[in-house]
Protein backbone atom coordinates (compact mmCIF):
# COMPACT_ATOMS: atom_id res chain seq x y z
CA UNK A 1 0.00 0.00 0.00
CA UNK A 2 3.00 2.54 0.40
CA UNK A 3 3.53 2.32 -3.63
CA UNK A 4 3.81 6.25 -5.22
CA UNK A 5 4.04 6.07 -8.79
CA UNK A 6 4.78 8.86 -11.40
CA UNK A 7 1.88 10.13 -13.05
CA UNK A 8 1.97 13.36 -15.70
CA UNK A 9 -0.69 15.66 -15.27
CA UNK A 10 -2.93 15.93 -18.66
CA UNK A 11 -5.80 17.97 -17.81
CA UNK A 12 -7.21 20.51 -15.27
CA UNK A 13 -10.23 19.02 -13.93
CA UNK A 14 -11.98 21.34 -11.07
CA UNK A 15 -9.87 23.91 -9.62
CA UNK A 16 -12.53 24.07 -6.75
CA UNK A 17 -11.87 20.40 -5.37
CA UNK A 18 -8.62 19.98 -6.77
CA UNK A 19 -9.00 17.62 -9.08
CA UNK A 20 -6.33 16.75 -11.87
CA UNK A 21 -6.42 14.33 -14.60
CA UNK A 22 -3.04 12.00 -14.95
CA UNK A 23 -1.79 9.68 -16.88
CA UNK A 24 -0.10 6.54 -15.42
CA UNK A 25 1.08 3.80 -17.16
CA UNK A 26 -1.32 4.50 -20.48
CA UNK A 27 -4.18 4.84 -17.77
CA UNK A 28 -5.94 7.79 -17.28
CA UNK A 29 -7.65 8.76 -13.70
CA UNK A 30 -8.49 12.02 -11.61
CA UNK A 31 -6.62 12.17 -8.37
CA UNK A 32 -6.60 15.17 -5.95
CA UNK A 33 -4.10 17.57 -5.88
CA UNK A 34 -4.68 19.28 -2.97
CA UNK A 35 -1.52 18.66 -0.86
CA UNK A 36 0.46 20.40 -3.45
CA UNK A 37 -1.38 23.84 -3.56
CA UNK A 38 1.91 25.67 -2.94
CA UNK A 39 4.03 24.24 -6.19
CA UNK A 40 1.31 25.76 -8.89
CA UNK A 41 1.02 22.90 -10.95
CA UNK A 42 0.66 22.83 -14.70
CA UNK A 43 -0.39 20.65 -17.30
CA UNK A 44 2.36 18.38 -18.04
CA UNK A 45 3.93 18.60 -14.50
CA UNK A 46 5.12 14.95 -12.65
CA UNK A 47 3.66 14.45 -9.76
CA UNK A 48 4.23 11.35 -7.20
CA UNK A 49 0.71 9.67 -6.44
CA UNK A 50 -0.08 8.30 -3.06
CA UNK A 51 -3.78 6.52 -2.80
CA UNK A 52 -5.34 8.84 -4.98
CA UNK A 53 -3.61 12.23 -3.68
CA UNK A 54 -0.13 13.87 -5.47
CA UNK A 55 2.26 14.01 -3.09
CA UNK A 56 5.22 15.49 -4.23
CA UNK A 57 6.15 17.23 -7.35
CA UNK A 58 9.10 15.41 -9.21
CA UNK A 59 10.95 16.10 -12.61
CA UNK A 60 10.99 14.51 -15.86
CA UNK A 61 14.22 12.70 -14.77
CA UNK A 62 13.37 11.62 -11.86
CA UNK A 63 10.01 10.32 -13.02
CA UNK A 64 11.83 8.20 -15.26
CA UNK A 65 14.25 6.99 -12.84
CA UNK A 66 11.70 5.82 -10.78
CA UNK A 67 9.11 4.27 -13.01
CA UNK A 68 12.37 2.14 -14.02
CA UNK A 69 12.24 1.10 -10.63
CA UNK A 70 8.90 0.21 -9.83
CA UNK A 71 9.03 -1.94 -13.48
CA UNK A 72 11.67 -3.68 -11.40
CA UNK A 73 9.64 -4.30 -8.25
CA UNK A 74 6.78 -5.76 -10.91
CA UNK A 75 4.06 -7.77 -9.57
CA UNK A 76 3.38 -4.61 -6.42
CA UNK A 77 3.68 -2.24 -9.25
CA UNK A 78 1.44 -4.20 -11.65
CA UNK A 79 -1.58 -4.34 -8.98
CA UNK A 80 -1.06 -0.82 -8.03
CA UNK A 81 -2.12 0.18 -11.64
CA UNK A 82 -4.74 -2.41 -11.70
CA UNK A 83 -6.20 -0.70 -8.25
CA UNK A 84 -5.63 2.70 -9.93
CA UNK A 85 -7.99 1.54 -13.19
CA UNK A 86 -10.73 0.36 -10.69
CA UNK A 87 -10.50 3.99 -9.11
CA UNK A 88 -12.96 6.72 -10.26
CA UNK A 89 -12.32 9.75 -8.08
CA UNK A 90 -15.04 12.52 -9.05
CA UNK B 1 15.39 -26.82 12.37
CA UNK B 2 12.56 -28.69 10.66
CA UNK B 3 10.94 -25.28 9.78
CA UNK B 4 13.35 -24.07 7.96
CA UNK B 5 13.52 -27.84 6.12
CA UNK B 6 9.88 -27.21 5.44
CA UNK B 7 10.79 -23.69 3.95
CA UNK B 8 13.52 -24.77 1.50
CA UNK B 9 11.14 -27.22 0.33
CA UNK B 10 8.02 -24.94 -0.97
CA UNK B 11 9.71 -22.36 -1.79
CA UNK B 12 10.49 -23.37 -4.98
CA UNK B 13 7.15 -22.35 -6.40
CA UNK B 14 7.97 -18.46 -5.27
CA UNK B 15 11.49 -18.68 -6.41
CA UNK B 16 10.42 -17.97 -9.51
CA UNK B 17 9.53 -14.42 -8.70
CA UNK B 18 13.07 -13.73 -7.24
CA UNK B 19 15.43 -11.21 -8.98
CA UNK B 20 18.66 -10.35 -8.17
CA UNK B 21 21.77 -7.41 -8.19
CA UNK B 22 22.74 -8.48 -11.45
CA UNK B 23 18.99 -7.44 -12.49
CA UNK B 24 18.56 -3.91 -11.25
CA UNK B 25 20.37 -0.75 -13.60
CA UNK B 26 23.01 0.18 -12.37
CA UNK B 27 23.91 -2.64 -10.45
CA UNK B 28 27.86 -1.93 -11.24
CA UNK B 29 27.71 0.92 -9.81
CA UNK B 30 25.88 -0.22 -6.47
CA UNK B 31 28.27 -2.99 -6.67
CA UNK B 32 31.18 -0.10 -6.22
CA UNK B 33 29.36 1.84 -3.18
CA UNK B 34 29.09 -1.36 -1.53
CA UNK B 35 33.64 -1.83 -1.89
CA UNK B 36 33.60 1.18 -0.21
CA UNK B 37 31.58 0.13 2.55
CA UNK B 38 33.39 -2.56 2.70
CA UNK B 39 36.61 -0.33 3.05
CA UNK B 40 35.86 2.02 5.01
CA UNK B 41 33.82 -0.35 8.01
CA UNK B 42 36.63 -1.33 10.19
CA UNK B 43 37.25 -4.62 10.46
CA UNK B 44 36.94 -4.68 14.26
CA UNK B 45 33.41 -3.27 15.20
CA UNK B 46 29.65 -4.84 14.07
CA UNK B 47 27.29 -1.92 12.88
CA UNK B 48 23.69 -2.58 13.15
CA UNK B 49 21.60 -0.57 11.08
CA UNK B 50 17.85 -0.18 10.71
CA UNK B 51 16.23 0.68 8.06
CA UNK B 52 12.65 2.01 8.88
CA UNK B 53 10.28 1.79 6.15
CA UNK B 54 8.78 -1.43 4.97
CA UNK B 55 9.39 -0.44 1.32
CA UNK B 56 13.01 -0.70 1.61
CA UNK B 57 13.08 -3.76 3.72
CA UNK B 58 11.37 -4.98 0.50
CA UNK B 59 13.70 -3.26 -2.20
CA UNK B 60 16.65 -5.05 0.10
CA UNK B 61 15.56 -8.53 -0.28
CA UNK B 62 14.30 -7.96 -4.02
CA UNK B 63 17.61 -7.15 -5.19
CA UNK B 64 19.89 -8.58 -2.72
CA UNK B 65 21.41 -5.42 -1.18
CA UNK B 66 22.66 -7.87 2.33
CA UNK B 67 24.37 -10.03 -0.52
CA UNK B 68 26.75 -6.85 -0.98
CA UNK B 69 27.50 -5.92 2.32
CA UNK B 70 30.03 -7.26 4.40
CA UNK B 71 29.25 -8.96 7.43
CA UNK B 72 29.92 -6.95 9.79
CA UNK B 73 27.36 -3.85 8.43
CA UNK B 74 23.71 -5.41 9.78
CA UNK B 75 20.45 -4.52 8.53
CA UNK B 76 18.02 -4.56 11.19
CA UNK B 77 14.30 -4.68 9.57
CA UNK B 78 11.96 -1.86 11.18
CA UNK B 79 8.36 -0.81 12.32
CA UNK B 80 7.79 1.09 9.11
CA UNK B 81 4.66 -1.57 7.59
CA UNK B 82 1.24 -0.21 8.69
CA UNK B 83 -0.57 -3.65 8.11
CA UNK B 84 1.85 -5.07 10.10
CA UNK B 85 1.68 -3.10 13.37
CA UNK B 86 -1.70 -3.18 13.18
CA UNK B 87 -2.77 -5.65 16.53
CA UNK B 88 -4.94 -7.75 16.52
CA UNK B 89 -8.32 -6.20 18.57
CA UNK B 90 -8.53 -3.35 15.87
CA UNK B 91 -9.15 -6.10 12.95
CA UNK B 92 -11.24 -7.61 15.18
CA UNK B 93 -12.81 -3.75 15.33
CA UNK B 94 -13.00 -3.49 11.69
CA UNK B 95 -14.59 -6.61 11.37
CA UNK B 96 -17.32 -6.05 13.92
CA UNK B 97 -18.03 -3.25 12.38
CA UNK B 98 -18.55 -4.59 8.96
CA UNK B 99 -20.60 -7.23 9.77
CA UNK B 100 -22.76 -4.67 10.19
CA UNK B 101 -25.89 -4.66 7.57
CA UNK B 102 -26.04 -1.52 6.71
CA UNK B 103 -22.54 -0.58 6.20
CA UNK B 104 -20.20 -1.18 3.34
CA UNK B 105 -16.46 -1.30 4.64
CA UNK B 106 -13.89 -0.35 2.50
CA UNK B 107 -10.19 -1.09 3.34
CA UNK B 108 -6.52 -1.18 0.93
CA UNK B 109 -6.02 -4.03 -0.72
CA UNK B 110 -3.33 -5.09 1.68
CA UNK B 111 -6.12 -4.92 4.74
CA UNK B 112 -8.09 -7.53 3.23
CA UNK B 113 -5.69 -10.88 4.46
CA UNK B 114 -4.50 -9.23 8.17
CA UNK B 115 -5.37 -11.76 10.37
CA UNK B 116 -7.12 -10.27 13.88
CA UNK B 117 -8.56 -13.33 16.33
CA UNK B 118 -11.87 -14.33 14.53
CA UNK B 119 -10.33 -14.13 10.68
CA UNK B 120 -10.00 -11.32 8.30
CA UNK B 121 -11.68 -8.73 6.30
CA UNK B 122 -11.59 -11.60 3.37
CA UNK B 123 -12.95 -14.08 5.37
CA UNK B 124 -15.91 -11.90 6.69
CA UNK B 125 -16.56 -11.20 3.07
CA UNK B 126 -16.89 -14.48 2.09
CA UNK B 127 -19.46 -15.06 4.52
CA UNK B 128 -21.67 -12.12 3.48
CA UNK B 129 -20.96 -8.92 4.70
CA UNK B 130 -19.62 -6.12 2.74
CA UNK B 131 -16.44 -5.31 2.27
CA UNK B 132 -15.18 -3.11 -0.50
CA UNK B 133 -11.58 -2.90 -1.90
CA UNK B 134 -10.67 0.75 -2.31
CA UNK B 135 -7.23 2.75 -4.22
CA UNK B 136 -8.04 5.53 -2.42
CA UNK B 137 -10.19 7.03 0.24
CA UNK B 138 -11.48 9.20 -2.37
CA UNK B 139 -13.83 6.19 -3.57
CA UNK B 140 -14.48 5.64 -0.47
CA UNK B 141 -16.30 8.96 -0.15
CA UNK B 142 -17.66 8.66 -3.78
CA UNK B 143 -19.62 4.85 -2.34
CA UNK B 144 -20.75 6.82 -0.03
CA UNK B 145 -22.82 9.24 -2.11
CA UNK B 146 -23.89 6.36 -4.31
CA UNK B 147 -25.21 4.77 -1.75
CA UNK B 148 -27.34 7.29 0.12
CA UNK B 149 -29.21 4.37 2.53
CA UNK B 150 -25.94 2.73 3.32
CA UNK B 151 -23.36 3.39 6.00
CA UNK B 152 -19.74 3.53 4.21
CA UNK B 153 -16.91 3.37 6.66
CA UNK B 154 -13.30 3.71 5.40
CA UNK B 155 -10.49 1.36 7.22
CA UNK B 156 -8.02 4.22 7.57
CA UNK B 157 -4.19 2.41 8.14
CA UNK B 158 -0.70 4.35 7.39
CA UNK B 159 1.93 6.79 8.52
CA UNK B 160 2.11 10.18 7.82
CA UNK B 161 2.01 9.44 3.72
CA UNK B 162 -1.11 8.09 3.91
CA UNK B 163 -2.87 10.54 6.57
CA UNK B 164 -3.26 13.63 4.39
CA UNK B 165 -5.39 11.61 1.98
CA UNK B 166 -7.67 10.47 4.56
CA UNK B 167 -7.49 14.46 6.05
CA UNK B 168 -8.56 15.88 2.95
CA UNK B 169 -11.06 13.36 2.33
CA UNK B 170 -12.61 13.96 5.33
CA UNK B 171 -12.76 17.81 4.67
CA UNK B 172 -14.39 17.31 1.46
CA UNK B 173 -17.14 14.91 2.93
CA UNK B 174 -17.40 17.63 5.71
CA UNK B 175 -17.58 20.48 3.09
CA UNK B 176 -20.49 18.64 1.25
CA UNK B 177 -22.18 17.42 3.81
CA UNK B 178 -21.77 13.77 3.64
CA UNK B 179 -23.74 11.94 6.68
CA UNK B 180 -23.40 8.30 5.90
CA UNK B 181 -19.52 8.44 5.60
CA UNK B 182 -17.25 7.65 8.61
CA UNK B 183 -14.02 6.90 9.57
CA UNK B 184 -11.80 3.68 11.34
CA UNK B 185 -8.83 5.69 12.00
CA UNK B 186 -5.86 3.81 12.01
CA UNK B 187 -3.53 6.42 11.70
CA UNK B 188 -0.04 5.65 13.20
CA UNK B 189 2.76 8.29 13.23
CA UNK B 190 6.95 7.54 12.68
CA UNK B 191 8.26 9.37 15.44
CA UNK B 192 6.71 7.56 19.09
CA UNK B 193 7.98 4.02 18.16
CA UNK B 194 11.53 5.14 16.81
CA UNK B 195 11.48 7.13 20.15
CA UNK B 196 10.41 3.33 21.52
CA UNK B 197 12.96 1.56 19.71
CA UNK B 198 15.79 4.17 20.80
CA UNK B 199 15.07 2.98 24.47
CA UNK B 200 14.61 -0.48 24.39
CA UNK B 201 17.75 -2.43 25.83
CA UNK B 202 17.74 -5.27 24.15
CA UNK B 203 18.36 -3.48 20.54
CA UNK B 204 21.47 -1.33 20.49
CA UNK B 205 21.38 -0.03 17.03
CA UNK B 206 23.95 2.55 15.06
CA UNK B 207 22.21 4.07 13.17
CA UNK B 208 19.18 4.64 11.00
CA UNK B 209 17.83 4.85 7.09
CA UNK B 210 14.88 7.07 7.15
CA UNK B 211 11.56 6.47 5.05
CA UNK B 212 11.50 8.49 1.82
CA UNK B 213 7.29 8.66 1.36
CA UNK B 214 6.86 9.75 4.94
CA UNK B 215 9.48 12.12 5.06
CA UNK B 216 7.95 14.14 2.02
CA UNK B 217 5.23 14.87 4.44
CA UNK B 218 6.85 15.18 7.63
CA UNK B 219 10.56 16.34 6.44
CA UNK B 220 13.60 15.49 7.63
CA UNK B 221 13.98 17.86 10.65
CA UNK B 222 11.76 16.10 12.56
CA UNK B 223 14.32 12.92 12.99
CA UNK B 224 17.30 15.12 14.74
CA UNK B 225 15.77 14.03 17.64
CA UNK B 226 17.42 10.84 17.23
CA UNK B 227 21.19 12.29 16.59
CA UNK B 228 20.28 14.84 19.76
CA UNK B 229 18.82 13.03 22.24
CA UNK B 230 20.70 9.38 21.31
CA UNK B 231 23.74 10.07 19.07
CA UNK B 232 22.40 8.13 16.14
CA UNK B 233 23.07 8.89 12.22
CA UNK B 234 20.30 8.85 10.46
CA UNK B 235 20.36 9.35 6.25
CA UNK B 236 16.78 9.37 4.82
CA UNK B 237 16.78 7.44 1.24
CA UNK B 238 15.09 7.09 -1.73
CA UNK B 239 13.70 3.65 -3.39
CA UNK B 240 15.78 2.44 -5.92
CA UNK B 241 18.28 -0.41 -5.06
CA UNK B 242 21.03 2.35 -5.53
CA UNK B 243 19.54 4.74 -3.25
CA UNK B 244 19.58 2.61 -0.24
CA UNK B 245 22.95 1.57 -0.88
CA UNK B 246 24.36 4.89 -0.81
CA UNK B 247 22.32 5.94 2.08
CA UNK B 248 23.73 2.37 3.99
CA UNK B 249 27.00 4.17 3.03
CA UNK B 250 26.60 7.41 3.93
CA UNK B 251 25.38 6.10 7.62
CA UNK B 252 28.88 4.01 7.86
CA UNK B 253 30.94 6.88 6.74
CA UNK B 254 29.15 8.94 9.69
CA UNK B 255 30.00 6.27 12.25
CA UNK B 256 33.63 6.16 11.03
CA UNK B 257 34.25 9.66 11.05
CA UNK B 258 32.50 9.89 14.59
CA UNK B 259 29.52 12.47 13.04
CA UNK B 260 25.93 11.80 14.04
CA UNK B 261 23.44 13.87 11.38
CA UNK B 262 19.89 14.54 9.64
CA UNK B 263 21.64 13.51 6.01
CA UNK B 264 19.33 13.29 3.18
CA UNK B 265 19.98 11.09 0.38
CA UNK B 266 16.58 11.51 -1.41
CA UNK B 267 16.88 15.07 -2.05
CA UNK B 268 15.15 14.83 -5.35
CA UNK B 269 11.58 14.27 -3.23
CA UNK B 270 11.99 14.57 0.34
CA UNK B 271 11.85 18.84 1.36
CA UNK B 272 13.70 19.43 4.94
CA UNK B 273 10.52 21.45 6.58
CA UNK B 274 7.99 18.47 4.78
CA UNK B 275 5.16 19.01 3.03
CA UNK B 276 3.53 22.07 5.04
CA UNK B 277 0.19 21.57 3.48
CA UNK B 278 -0.51 18.10 4.49
CA UNK B 279 0.98 19.29 8.10
CA UNK B 280 -1.82 21.55 8.36
CA UNK B 281 -4.57 19.58 7.08
CA UNK B 282 -3.28 16.91 9.51
CA UNK B 283 -3.55 19.16 12.20
CA UNK B 284 -6.69 20.73 11.20
CA UNK B 285 -8.48 16.47 10.98
CA UNK B 286 -6.82 14.43 13.32
CA UNK B 287 -5.36 14.54 17.47
CA UNK B 288 -3.02 12.53 18.84
CA UNK B 289 -4.19 9.67 21.00
CA UNK B 290 -2.82 9.01 24.60
CA UNK B 291 -1.91 5.88 23.50
CA UNK B 292 -2.28 3.56 20.96
CA UNK B 293 -1.13 -0.50 20.45
CA UNK B 294 1.26 -1.70 18.06
CA UNK B 295 1.39 -5.50 17.09
CA UNK B 296 5.22 -6.82 18.45
CA UNK B 297 5.75 -3.67 20.25
CA UNK B 298 2.96 -3.25 23.07
CA UNK B 299 1.53 0.03 23.98
CA UNK B 300 3.04 3.42 22.66
CA UNK B 301 2.49 6.74 24.31
CA UNK B 302 1.04 9.24 21.28
CA UNK B 303 1.49 7.08 18.57
CA UNK B 304 -1.16 7.43 16.88
CA UNK B 305 -4.26 9.52 15.34
CA UNK B 306 -7.83 9.57 16.02
CA UNK B 307 -10.64 12.21 14.72
CA UNK B 308 -10.22 15.64 16.02
CA UNK B 309 -13.38 17.38 17.90
CA UNK B 310 -14.05 18.99 14.97
CA UNK B 311 -14.65 15.80 13.03
CA UNK B 312 -16.03 13.15 15.59
CA UNK B 313 -19.29 13.25 13.38
CA UNK B 314 -16.76 10.88 11.23
CA UNK B 315 -15.61 8.98 13.64
CA UNK B 316 -16.73 5.18 13.41
CA UNK B 317 -15.57 4.27 16.81
CA UNK B 318 -17.96 6.92 18.05
CA UNK B 319 -20.98 6.07 15.51
CA UNK B 320 -20.55 2.62 15.80
CA UNK B 321 -19.99 0.03 18.86
CA UNK B 322 -16.90 -1.60 18.47
CA UNK B 323 -15.73 -4.68 20.90
CA UNK B 324 -12.27 -2.83 21.97
CA UNK B 325 -11.04 -5.35 22.93
CA UNK B 326 -6.97 -5.81 23.50
CA UNK B 327 -6.26 -9.14 21.87
CA UNK B 328 -2.87 -11.17 22.76
CA UNK B 329 -1.17 -12.01 19.56
CA UNK B 330 -0.70 -15.69 19.23
CA UNK B 331 1.79 -17.47 21.37
CA UNK B 332 3.28 -19.34 18.59
CA UNK B 333 4.07 -16.07 16.72
CA UNK B 334 6.96 -14.17 16.97
CA UNK B 335 7.00 -10.99 15.25
CA UNK B 336 6.97 -9.04 17.72
CA UNK B 337 11.12 -10.12 18.33
CA UNK B 338 10.96 -9.76 14.89
CA UNK B 339 9.73 -6.04 14.61
CA UNK B 340 12.12 -5.68 17.73
CA UNK B 341 15.17 -6.67 15.20
CA UNK B 342 15.72 -8.90 17.81
CA UNK B 343 15.17 -12.54 15.81
CA UNK B 344 15.38 -12.60 12.30
CA UNK B 345 12.34 -14.21 10.44
CA UNK B 346 13.53 -16.83 9.76
CA UNK B 347 14.29 -17.41 13.63
CA UNK B 348 10.65 -17.67 14.36
CA UNK B 349 9.21 -20.88 15.42
CA UNK B 350 6.56 -20.83 12.39
CA UNK B 351 8.50 -18.75 9.72
CA UNK B 352 7.63 -20.90 6.87
CA UNK B 353 5.51 -23.94 8.10
CA UNK B 354 2.48 -22.63 10.08
CA UNK B 355 3.46 -18.74 8.72
CA UNK B 356 3.35 -18.40 5.17
CA UNK B 357 2.35 -15.61 2.43
CA UNK B 358 -0.75 -17.93 1.16
CA UNK B 359 -1.60 -18.52 5.02
CA UNK B 360 -0.26 -15.77 7.39
CA UNK B 361 -0.61 -16.13 10.87
CA UNK B 362 1.44 -13.52 11.72
CA UNK B 363 1.00 -9.87 10.26
CA UNK B 364 4.70 -9.55 9.06
CA UNK B 365 3.87 -12.35 6.52
CA UNK B 366 0.97 -10.73 5.29
CA UNK B 367 2.11 -7.19 3.70
CA UNK B 368 4.42 -7.99 1.00
CA UNK B 369 6.68 -4.95 2.73
CA UNK B 370 6.45 -7.08 6.12
CA UNK B 371 10.17 -8.30 7.17
CA UNK B 372 8.83 -11.88 7.23
CA UNK B 373 6.70 -12.22 3.52
CA UNK B 374 10.75 -10.30 2.33
CA UNK B 375 12.96 -12.63 3.87
CA UNK B 376 10.08 -15.73 2.44
CA UNK B 377 9.72 -14.30 -1.22
CA UNK B 378 12.79 -13.25 -1.91
CA UNK B 379 15.62 -13.92 0.68
CA UNK B 380 16.85 -17.41 -0.25
CA UNK B 381 20.71 -16.38 -0.98
CA UNK B 382 21.38 -14.25 2.21
CA UNK B 383 19.51 -17.19 4.13
CA UNK B 384 21.50 -19.92 2.63
CA UNK B 385 24.47 -17.31 3.52
CA UNK B 386 23.54 -16.43 6.67
CA UNK B 387 22.30 -20.11 7.71
CA UNK B 388 26.29 -21.33 7.24
CA UNK B 389 27.24 -18.71 9.75
CA UNK B 390 24.55 -19.35 12.40
CA UNK B 391 25.00 -21.65 15.50
CA UNK B 392 22.51 -24.66 15.72
CA UNK B 393 20.57 -22.73 18.58
CA UNK B 394 20.31 -20.11 16.18
CA UNK B 395 19.33 -21.90 13.59
CA UNK B 396 16.06 -23.25 16.10
CA UNK B 397 15.20 -19.81 16.78
CA UNK B 398 15.43 -19.97 20.51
Amino acid sequence: MCLAIPGRIVEMVDADLQLAKVEVGGVRRNINVGLLEDDCLQIGDWVLIHVGFAMSKIDEQEAARTLDALEEIGAAYRQELEDLRESCID
Amino acid sequence: MDHWIVHRQTRGRIGREMKFINEFRNAGLARAVAAEIEAIAPRDKRYKIMEICGGHTHTIYRHGIKDLLPDRVEMIHGPGCPVCVLPMGRVDDGIAIAERPEVILTCFGDMMRVPGSKGTLLEVKARGADVRMVYSPLDALRLARENPAREVVFYAIGFETTAPSTALTLMRAKKEGVKNFTVFCNHVTIVPPLRALLESPELKLDGFIGPGHVSTVVGCKLYQFICTEYGKPIVVAGFEPLDLIQSILMVVRQLTQGRCEVENQYTRSVPWEGNLQALKCMDKVFEVRPYFEWRGLGFIAQSALKLSREYAEFDSEIRFDTPSVRVADPTSCQCGEVLKGVLKPRQCRVFGTRCTPEHPLGALMVSSEGACAAYFNFGRKVTDREMDRMTDREKVGV
